[in-house]
């Protein structure tokens, strides 16, 4: 792999930067490998990435039916942040956290991580005792926050509108100043050049159709380019995950629902943090290039259309304007879905299955790229030992049959 | 934008007056302390989520306040029909054309979008 620098630019440069190597290769599948994780989305590529370069296991196929990070990676709103309530899910995306902040140096790729803060805004007395809670929770699980007053608040967003005129008034807020964005199509790019660079074998186009399991022990996958064998197959298939299980005889609690997004033309720097809010739920940020992103709540129904209905959309910017009325004439300018695979109590599900050597890393709902770097940590850890890693065991699908639910649903300032 | 028709008010109405409510024709187990825990975590958290023909159940949430299902694909998003409780569906993953009837007497045992 040729590394970035600051010298290779001026170099290649000096060839009007038409000898750039490929970032990763395009090989021709194998017909057996140690893993194979489905799935070449962010969490996917993270996954094989830290196979190979943390767990030694480089015989590994990413098997990815479109284009890398084309699924959820492409259509979320890169908020990442780790103030979740309990102890197990902070544990997750604080591992996560951890992973971002030299994420661009261990990739020696720009991932554009912008540690700008994250806001949780609270209107009501409940919130604000939700939000008292929650930061007193993360602090105890070493994980910076804050709590804000209105003031507080007025003071790091100037634009937003926190007077006691509004219709839900901003009673206050919680403040994770080591939160932020980063740039989704850049993780995706440098995890499958990372994971590439260590031997990963990234195939792109090719579909599984379909698992080979021989007593109760997968050993390999039917695709459209041919059968591939392992006897380890790791499924990071966000809203398909539920198709992709029933080929493997297995049912997972999930529903797959359209979730919108929206970004605005480009406008001059005016907001310099994100702020989501789940009382009139909405959230916002502003992207390096002066878009507006915005973000709000699932489609109640199931779809696997990536895309969803207006009315969601107008709840959403109804909630913006609400916040910053100053926005209410910026035009919008392109809107698109995702399918995202919701849990019943907003936590994933990273577990082994009932069929040996096939595991699942799915359930992220509504915020799984914050998580990116951190699920693909626990989960090659994972399957490279065979057995959960610590962070990842709480996460096991046998959770919806005991009855250990981690309920953070509305508990994390989760906008959903 | 949805335009759906209330089978109890005959009318088609916008989306927003209507809620989704999930998978239909889920039946709560008739004896709920005799059921295993693997009985009772299928029946609370367990759906079908299929890429395809899909039975809903809706509330007509601002209108007749009734609930009723909808058949709907799940990746065109079309409307297949819309019937009352106690109903079974015309169009089903094995039958996508659609039956004549709705009577659940003539009918195979349907497996997948439907338990009830």
């Amino acid at each position: 792999m040729q590394r970035y620098s600051g010298f290779g630019l001026v170099k290649h440069a000096l060839s009007h930067h038409e000898n750039w190597e490929r970032q990763w290769r395009n090989p021709t599948p194998k017909k057996a490998y140690d893993v194979i994780i489905v799935g070449g989305g962010g969490h996917g590529l993270a996954t094989a990435y830290y196979l190979a370069k943390e767990f030694g296991v480089r015989n590994v196929a990413v098997i990815e039916k479109g284009w890398l990070g084309g699924g959820n990676t492409a259509r979320n709103t890169t908020i990442v942040r780790s103030n979740y309530l309990w102890d197990e899910a902070a544990a997750l995306y604080e591992h996560s956290m951890k992973l971002w902040e030299g994420l661009s140096q261990d990739l020696n790729y720009n991932v554009m991580f912008s540690q700008r803060g994250v806001l949780n805004l609270g209107h009501t007395l409940q919130d604000m005792r939700d939000i008292q809670r929650r930061v007193n929770a993360n602090r105890l699980n070493g994980i910076d926050g804050e709590v804000l007053d209105a003031k507080g608040v007025q003071a790091l967003v100037p634009i937003m509108d926190c007077s006691k005129n509004a219709r839900y008034p901003v009673m206050g807020a919680s403040w994770q100043p080591r939160a932020g964005v980063a740039r989704h199509d850049a993780v995706a790019w440098g995890f499958a050049r990372g994971a590439d660079a260590h031997g990963v074998d990234i195939l792109q186009q090719t579909e599984v159709t379909g698992f080979k399991i021989r007593d109760g022990q997968v050993y390999g996958v039917h695709t459209n380019r041919g059968d591939i064998e392992a006897k380890t197959v790791g499924c990071v298939t966000a809203g398909n995950s539920g198709v992709l299980a029933k080929m493997a005889g297995i049912k997972l609690p999930l529903e797959s629902h359209p979730l919108q997004a929206l970004v605005s033309e480009p406008l001059k720097p005016v907001l310099d943090t994100v702020v989501m809010s789940n009382h009139v739920h909405g959230y916002i940020s502003q992207s390096d290039k002066g878009d507006l992103v915005i973000g709000a709540g699932i489609d109640g129904y199931n779809g696997y259309g990536q895309r969803g209905s207006y009315p969601t959309v107008e709840h959403t910017l109804q909630a913006i304007v609400e916040m910053f009325p100053i926005f209410s004439r910026v035009r919008m300018n392109r809107q698109w879905g995702g399918i995202v695979d919701t849990c019943s109590d907003a936590c994933p599900i990273l577990s082994k299955t009932q069929v040996k050597g096939l595991y699942f890393n799915c359930g992220w709902g509504t915020g799984g790229f914050k998580a990116t770097p951190g699920s693909g940590h626990v989960f090659a850890a994972s399957l490279a030992k065979g057995e959960m890693h610590p962070i990842a065991a709480p996460f096991s699908i046998d959770r919806f049959h005991t009855g250990a639910l981690i309920d953070e649903h509305g508990a994390a300032g989760v906008a959903h | 934008m949805f335009y759906i028709h209330c089978p109890y008010c005959g009318e088609h109405r916008e989306e927003e007056e209507f809620h989704p409510k999930g998978q239909a024709h889920i039946a709560r187990p008739a004896d709920p302390a005799a059921c295993s825990d693997e009985e009772w975590g299928d029946y609370l958290f367990f759906r079908d989520n299929p890429r395809g023909i899909h039975h809903e159940l809706w509330v007509h949430a601002v209108g007749c306040r009734k609930f009723f299902n909808i058949t709907r694909h799940t990746v065109t998003y079309a409307i297949l029909e819309t019937y009352r409780m106690g109903e079974q569906p015309r169009f089903t993953a094995e039958y996508p054309e659609g039956r004549s009837s709705r009577d659940a007497a003539d009918q195979a045992p349907l497996r997948e979008g439907v338990r009830a």
